[in-house]
């Protein structure tokens, strides 16, 4: 099964990279979940938190202000301007 | 010690406590300049996406929206002038305000109303003492900007452009920052970020590389709405942040050449010094032997 690519980016910094199975954020119409194989979408996430489940089988939590989600072949890129990221 | 020398000593020292406040000045600018640089590279990557974000939105809707649609006849122009809160940067801030009148007389000429935008405490000093007005100041931030700040003014910007012409809207803005080229060269630069043309930075899609169909929620017109502020925002922190590590640089340029001054003061005033002890040896001498003669003499 193919994986995604995840890229999470605050402002100020990269804040993560990498493959995942699946990420579920909340958009302003609700929560969304993305695997692989997700139709192109580009939708705007509300404040709150969005999760990563990474490759290895490690979940990664990070709260973020307002921002955006994009989906383009299986590359997923999370953009807000302060993200906080909880678990390592 | 004579009255001369005397002088020369003082000056020595007081270019010698003053040369070391400058190299302290030099290597505090140096070692941040290293990390407005980090600065900058690391917001390459929010920009990317955004812009990435935009293009997608760009080829897959015919959204129109204000502040990507160009004013036919525009007549008012809000420029953002970005200079240093403090000085003892060179040539820095003046650079950037000179640039700054240049676009200021070129718009003129165009037939437009400029309307300036201050940030940092050297540029709203210098329109003060010309007792100009300008529509909005910030400063405290420019050798560090937050996101905040740039949020702050271009959130301002935005809400000025949107405004009615009539009740002192804009038609475009213009940004005079300085552009950060590598620690030798800061060079003034002038970019319109609105009305916005979302080019910058993006590399022509590839052929194999035919962008899929995209879904929007809530929808087109939503997700551009809350998604060129932001761009507009990255626009203007990625300015500050380039102005930000163009200052310190030119800070450190600036601080080092008064250190190599100083030294060369210090060696010109040591000579000086010296000669004017050797005067005084000279002059006792003949002094003394002068004396003895005119003493033999008398005998």
């Amino acid at each position: 099964m193919s994986s995604l690519k995840v890229e999470l980016v605050a402002a100020d910094r990269l804040v993560w990279e990498g493959e995942a199975r699946q990420v579920n954020a909340r958009s302003v119409d609700g929560e969304l979940g993305v695997l692989p194989g997700h139709e192109p979408i580009l939708t705007i996430l509300a404040a709150g938190d969005v999760s990563i489940k990474a490759e290895d089988g490690s979940t990664r939590t990070a709260t973020i202000d307002a921002g955006f989600l994009s989906v383009d072949r299986n590359t997923v890129t999370i953009v807000a301007e302060h993200v906080s990221v909880q678990s390592a | 010690m004579g009255a001369q020398q005397r002088v020369y000593r003082q000056r020595i020292r007081s270019v010698q406590a003053t040369k070391k406040i400058t190299r302290a000045m030099e290597l505090i600018a140096a070692s941040r300049v290293v990390k407005a640089r980090q600065r900058v590279e690391e917001a390459r990557p929010y920009a990317q996406a955004l812009t990435k974000s935009l293009s997608a939105l760009a080829t897959h809707s015919n959204t129109e929206h204000p502040l990507t649609t160009e004013v036919e006849n525009p007549k008012r122009a809000g420029m953002l002038v970005i200079a240093s809160d403090r000085g003892l940067a060179g040539a820095y801030s003046s650079a950037a305000l000179k640039e700054s009148e240049r676009l200021a007389e070129h718009l003129r000429a165009d037939g437009k109303e400029v309307i300036p935008y201050l940030v940092g405490r050297k540029a709203i000093a210098f329109y003060k003492f010309r007792r100009r007005t300008s529509a909005a100041e910030w400063a405290g931030f420019t050798d560090q900007p937050t996101i905040e700040a740039a949020r702050e003014i271009s959130d301002r910007l935005i809400e000025d452009y949107l405004k009615d012409p009539a009740e002192g809207g804009l038609d475009e803005v213009h940004v005079v920052y300085t552009r950060f080229k590598n620690m030798v060269t800061q060079e003034p630069w002038v970019i319109r970020i609105v009305p916005l043309e979302v080019v910058e930075g993006t590399e022509p899609p590839q052929p194999s590389d035919v962008a899929p169909l995209y879904r929007f929620e809530p929808s087109a017109e939503e997700v551009l709405d809350a998604m060129l502020p932001r761009y507009v925002t990255a626009r203007v922190w990625s300015c500050l942040l380039s102005a930000a590590a163009s200052e310190l640089a030119a800070r450190q340029r600036a601080m080092k050449s008064a250190t190599d001054n100083a030294d060369k003061l210090v060696k010109t005033y040591t000579r000086l010094a010296n000669q004017a002890r050797q005067a005084e040896i000279t002059q006792e001498i003949s002094e003394i032997v002068g004396g003895a003669s005119a003493l033999a003499d008398a005998k």
